[in-house]
């Protein structure tokens, strides 16, 4: 069902603190990956808000939907929107994140922070694991869905192409694809450090569903997870164009740098003001 | 000798165990034929995973199962179960502490004919540096069986290490296997031999040898060899003072690296090694191969007497 006009505004609020939260984190311990947790927002918002079906006070439940954030280093995002559903205390998003003996580690960790549902970092390992839980779904005879959030330069590793021939083979239609395709990756550009264009049909050729939406558009992106799962059967690949560091101008001019270095803190205040927020 | 073979053994257990474990699922990247659970896949389809060739991929679905309580078990050759997937095993199975069991024929050199690319002679050093992780070896094929059930009784992930066919029997009847606890299979006073895998029924042959010239050994089949067993192994370095380690594996960080980590911290005596010089292995009949890398009971002999003349001269000064 689309949104309406009500809901569209609370997702836009709610991405303003959002990445108010990310900057914070980052700038607090001076650590972090900025420019790929601020173009995974919208995405994270959408699916937490309104698409899974989750409950924070029973993050291990059976019948869960599960998220993998296979780009495991814009865990900043997640953390954010893990903690604005109720998972943990806000507070903890400064006091932990990166610091000895923290429940937020560096990247995404299963066994340390609540809701997540599997430990990530290594790039390209995520949708495999994706497939595992969608073939546990299907061995279990539960209805839940998997969502793997996958990052356009992870589409580098060869693995995400064996997990991607094996979801289309065994025809998981409880598994969808994100690629947040923001078009850089830690060296550069990625049509000029790696070109996987064009990614649509690289997805449709390995026996995909895809879609291709906006990644801020808050309306796209539930318009294409209200088409999961695909009457052909098929998984689903949702290509999410985005645009790395968004919201905050500074960091949309200079993105490699904002890839991995946090702001300081006149910049802090910047984007901060930038954000309105 | 009466012999039996790891991958018949592994595919019969694992039949047997599906009917126990109702969770138990099996991911191969196409190596069903090869390990021996071709007749798993006809009868449990639905818990049958094959992702085709593709390793890491292999690992990932297994991390992914076990998230949703499933026990994955993953089946296929040494080289392909854990050392082409190493990372994926680090970081997605070992470092989560996820329940999945890697039950991995055609370790060692025992592979024979296929050769070098094919022969994992470095997987127990790889496996047993892993935190969370256990790294088990079975002796033949009757211990193949009780070592899955023991894998599959601990929650966390197991490494299996098992060899291909031509198992000589260790095990005329089935033994309860225990994770941490070594099997002392004949007790003497003039020189421990730890072993484990194929190298114990040539450990045991050695103890023949051995007795005939008036050299008394003690033979312990260390299959586990994360737990490892460090009161057994003090045990009968205090009692004997000289030790040789015996495995189908090169030299560094594996059996023998292990029981020398225990011994230098607690009882320094003199351990000799049996096991592949640092280098790789070759195509050839697994006796060929062995008698060529020196994995023989001959072998085991000399490194004993070495150990022992070792242990004496220290002893006169």
């Amino acid at each position: 069902m689309p949104f309406d006009q009500e809901t569209v505004a609370e997702l836009q609020n709610r991405s303003r603190q959002i990445r108010r939260d990310i900057l914070e984190m980052v700038h607090a311990i001076q650590s972090g990956h900025p420019g790929g947790s601020l173009s995974i927002v919208e995405i994270l918002l959408v699916l937490y808000r309104k698409k899974m079906r989750i409950d924070p006070q029973d993050p291990h439940s059976q019948d869960r939907d599960r998220f993998v954030l296979s780009k495991g280093h814009c865990a900043p995002a997640l953390y954010a929107v893990l903690a604005d559903m109720g998972y943990f205390p806000k507070e903890a998003l400064k006091e932990s994140f990166r610091r000895i003996n923290g429940m937020l580690q560096g990247h995404p960790d299963m066994n340390k922070t609540p809701g997540i549902d599997m430990t990530t970092g290594s790039l390209g390992i995520g949708l495999s694991v994706g497939c595992g839980m969608a073939f546990g779904a299907r061995i279990l005879g539960k209805d839940f869905r998997v969502y793997v959030l996958t990052g356009d330069g992870e589409l580098n590793e060869g693995q995400v192409w064996e997990a991607a021939k094996t979801a289309a083979h065994h025809r998981l239609d409880n598994l969808t694809v994100i690629v947040d395709a923001n078009g850089y990756q830690n060296d550069g550009p990625t049509r000029v450090e790696m070109n996987m264009e064009p990614l649509a049909e690289k997805w449709r050729a390995f026996g995909w569903d895809v879609q291709e939406v906006d990644g801020h558009s808050i309306e796209q992106l539930s318009s294409a997870f209200d088409q999961v799962p695909a009457p052909s059967g098929r998984p689903t690949a949702i290509i999410c164009r985005t645009v790395k560091c968004k919201g905050v101008s500074f960091m949309e001019e200079d993105k490699v740098k904002y890839h991995g270095t946090p702001p300081d803190g006149e910049q802090l205040s910047q984007a901060l003001s930038e954000l309105g927020c | 000798m009466e012999t039996g073979s790891f991958r018949e053994a592994l595919g019969q257990e694992l039949l047997l165990m599906a009917r126990e474990y109702e969770s138990l699922v099996v991911v191969t990247p196409d190596l069903a034929k090869s390990v021996r659970i071709g007749r798993f896949k006809e009868m449990y389809p639905n818990r049958f995973i094959s992702v085709g060739v593709s390793e890491a991929d292999c690992i990932g679905v297994a991390a992914g199962l076990a998230t949703t309580g499933l026990i994955p078990v993953v089946a296929a050759f040494a080289m392909f179960a854990v050392e082409k997937p190493f990372e994926q095993i680090r970081n997605a199975v070992a470092y989560p502490c996820l329940n999945v069991k890697i039950f991995a024929t055609h370790a060692g050199i025992c592979v024979g004919r296929d050769g070098a690319t094919h022969q994992a002679i470095e997987d127990i050093a790889i496996m047993r540096a892993l935190p969370n992780m256990t790294v088990l070896a079975a002796a033949d094929a009757t211990e193949t069986r009780t070592a899955v059930r023991a894998a599959l009784r601990h929650v966390g992930p197991v490494y299996l290490r098992l060899g291909r066919d031509h198992a000589e029997t260790v095990y005329d009847r089935e033994q309860e296997f225990i994770l941490g606890r070594a099997d002392i299979l004949r007790s003497g006073s003039d020189v421990t031999v730890i072993a484990c895998g194929l190298m114990v029924a040539e450990a045991l042959k050695a103890a023949v040898l051995l007795d005939q010239q008036g050299i008394d050994a003690t033979i312990v089949n260390m299959h586990s060899i994360k737990p490892i067993d460090e009161e057994a192994i003090i045990e009968a370095a205090s009692a004997t003072g000289a030790i040789v380690t015996a495995e189908d594996h090169t030299r560094i960080g594996g059996l023998g690296g292990a029981v020398a980590e225990v011994i230098a911290r607690a009882c320094p005596v003199p351990l000799e090694q049996v096991a592949i010089d640092d280098r790789f292995g070759e195509s050839g009949s697994q006796a060929e191969l062995y008698e060529k890398y020196g994995l023989t009971a001959e072998s085991i002999v000399k490194a004993a007497k070495r150990a022992i003349a070792r242990r004496d001269c220290s002893r006169r000064h």
